[in-house]
């Protein structure tokens, strides 16, 4: 059993309401922390070794110690619950149904960092869960967590949910930043950076729901203590979404010290494939991190066994790796074809690129169109190379990650099922009704009876 | 239709705008856009944008440029129903095809399409966060999840029902 520090009061009825949450323990940590020092909070953040959930995995403590302090200016601490990447649903589960964990989280974190008006910008879709958050909000407002002088130690404090309308850009810190203003979503160029200017021209942190609820934990039993779960830089508890073909789609806290098998066969997580069907690739954490076949998903090139932390994610660089990223584990089985796949990936990012820079413009639509063409079998074999060249011109080109996350899974695609491509294209009849199936890069352990 | 909200909702406008720094009601334009398509048939006409930009103390370009970059505001009139499946790849990998081409055939419409009645309109969207849940689709302010061809019937069945009651 991996330990549970999120989650692991969310099977107590009532959960989401003030009441059950306060009586389970809630708010400890904010009492904690308003009878420390803002720079001890600071401290022990770092020491626990929290990096950033939103999927650059970024130390948190470290961002925070950046944040620029000039005399007057006011500071602000806004919450990234834009929660767009595809396969990502984590944020949403937590916000649902223990949203108090993130109030509580985030009033500590303003304390912390002097935000006296703190913002958490919720994708707009979200409708019914900023509710949920507005409702939590005013609750603790009520109970004295939230206002002017909370629990009387001099600190104001105000969360205010900012709704989003549809754009996955918005989660890119400086476009959320741009569009908390009021503006369209897109991103600025760095530096500035935040924590020196950001909303408002004033210096703001940003960070993933996730991140401000491990806060909570954190202060409650010390960085250090936080810091033994887990493995080596991977500390903690990581929440994972899983989806695709798998037996038991949903929300998982785990500890970091499991492996990717036991992750996608053990009945505690995903239970396995549906319909004794073979493994054949995984996205590990997000659409934007590289595809892995199943035989390099399961053990790394070394031939170690694959875990789920940050670095046996990422074990082999992008050759023969991958990355956590924000967490979202996507499975396909063997009837998925990669090409499609990767098409539908190729789509979205099309569609969510802003248009500020041309080669996430231009190179997004190519690459949707190629995708398209070779899926439908009306590509050439240079089509292939053709798509291997644009990916590699957007990448590191542009004025946001947006670009490398459209170009990643693409690059990932081709760089391990090639011969898939190639089939496309040589079988343009057959690549419409049958699925080229599984070739080399079969999960060669669990082959189903 | 007369483009005025109501005291309650203009009480509601100077409560969004008193979150963000003074002289900084910009930073309001998105919920009260939300705010405006709501009350003003699910849908930002010209006017309407022009209302948010005179409440707003902005130029009506400003209000404009915001609407047409997020995809939730409609710039052109929907359906009282509005259908939005997703068609990413998680949700692929879980027969939103056959879904979407269910309700097409269902509803005699293609995506992006209103019903002749005004009822429904089908759109396709990117991921909503519901990968878990698939296939699904949003439809006003909730996710309807794990859809089945027997699910989409019971659903437009209800919002036959509801608007039926309605009128
Ligand atoms: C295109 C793009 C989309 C992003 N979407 C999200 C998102 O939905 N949620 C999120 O927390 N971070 C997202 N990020 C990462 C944020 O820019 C930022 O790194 C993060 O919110 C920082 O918080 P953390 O340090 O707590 O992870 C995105 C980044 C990019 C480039
Ligand atoms: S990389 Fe794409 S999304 Fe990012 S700023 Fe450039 S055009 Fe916009
Ligand atoms: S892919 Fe459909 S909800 Fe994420």
């Amino acid at each position: 059993m991996s330990v549970k520090l999120l989650l692991n009061k969310i099977q107590v009825p009532g959960i989401r309401s003030y009441e059950v949450y306060r009586r389970e323990g809630g708010y400890q940590s904010v009492e904690k922390a308003l009878k420390m020092q803002p720079a001890d909070i600071v401290e022990e953040v770092k020491k626990s070794g929290l990096r950033g959930r939103g999927g650059a995995g970024f130390p948190t403590g470290l961002k925070w110690s950046f944040i620029a302090k000039p005399e007057g200016v006011p500071r602000h601490l806004v919450c990234n619950a834009d929660e767009s990447e595809p396969g990502t649903f984590k944020d949403r589960y937590l916000m649902e149904f223990i949203p108090h964990i993130l109030i509580e989280g985030m009033i500590s974190a303003s304390y912390a960092l002097g935000s006296n008006a703190s913002y958490i910008y919720i994708r707009g879709e979200y409708d019914w869960v900023s509710d949920i958050l507005e409702a939590a909000i005013t609750e603790a407002k009520q109970n004295g967590w939230l206002g002017k002088n909370i629990q009387g130690s001099g600190f104001d404090c105000e969360i205010y949910v900012h709704r989003g309308a549809g754009a996955y850009i918005c989660g890119e810190e400086t476009a959320l930043i741009e569009s908390l203003e009021g503006k369209r979503g897109n991103p600025r160029i760095k530096p500035p950076f935040p924590a020196v200017k950001g909303a408002w021209e004033r210096p703001t942190v940003v960070n993933n729901v996730e991140t401000l609820a491990a806060v909570v934990p954190i202060i409650n039993m010390s960085g250090d203590e936080y810091a033994k779960i887990g493995v080596g830089k991977s500390t903690g508890t990581k929440l994972i979404s899983a989806c695709g073909n798998i037996n038991k789609p949903g929300i998982y806290e785990i500890d970091m010290t499991i492996s990717v098998e036991e992750f996608i066969y053990s009945d505690e997580y995903c239970g396995g494939i549906p319909n004794g069907k073979k493994l054949k690739a995984c996205i590990p954490g997000g659409s934007s991190v590289p595809i892995l076949p199943a035989n390099l998903l399961l053990t790394t090139a070394k031939g170690e066994k694959r875990m789920m932390n940050y670095e046996s994610l990422s074990d082999g660089g992008f050759a023969t790796g991958s990355m956590m990223g924000s967490g979202g584990f996507i499975v396909l089985d063997e009837d998925q074809c990669i090409v499609r796949n990767t098409y539908t990936l190729a789509r979205f990012y099309r569609h969510e690129s802003c248009g500020q820079c041309s080669p996430c413009r231009e190179g997004t639509g190519w690459m949707e169109k190629i995708l398209k063409n070779i899926d439908t079998g009306k590509a050439a074999m240079s089509d292939i190379d053709l798509l291997w060249n644009i990916q590699r011109k957007i990448e590191g080109n542009t004025i946001c990650p947006l670009g490398d996350a459209a170009a990643w899974p693409v690059a990932a695609a081709i760089r391990h099922f090639r011969d898939e491509f190639e089939w496309h294209v040589l079988n343009p009849e057959k690549c419409l009704k049958e699925n080229y199936g599984l070739a080399h890069y079969a999960d060669p352990v669990h082959v189903p009876v | 239709m007369e483009i005025i909200f109501s005291q309650e909702k203009l009480n509601k406008v100077s409560e969004i705008i008193s979150r963000y720094p003074e002289g900084r009601q910009k930073s309001a334009l998105l919920p009260v856009l939300h705010l405006a398509q709501q009350t003003f048939g699910g849908w930002l006409d010209v006017p309407v944008m022009d209302y948010v930009a005179s409440l707003l103390k902005l130029e009506p370009i400003e209000v404009y440029e915001v609407a047409s970059f997020y995809s939730m505001y409609n710039l052109k009139p929907v359906g009282k129903y509005m259908f939005e499946v997703c068609q990413t790849g998680p949700c692929m990998v879980n027969g939103c095809d056959d879904i979407i081409d269910y309700i097409k055939q269902k509803l005699n419409i293609n995506v992006g399409e209103t019903t002749a009645d005004g009822l429904f309109t089908l759109k396709t969207v990117e991921c909503l966060g519901a990968c878990g849940y698939a296939p699904m689709m949003q439809m006003g302010k909730t996710y309807r999840e794990h859809l089945t061809k027997e699910k989409v019937d019971a659903i437009i069945e209800e919002c036959r029902n509801l608007s039926g009651s309605n009128n």
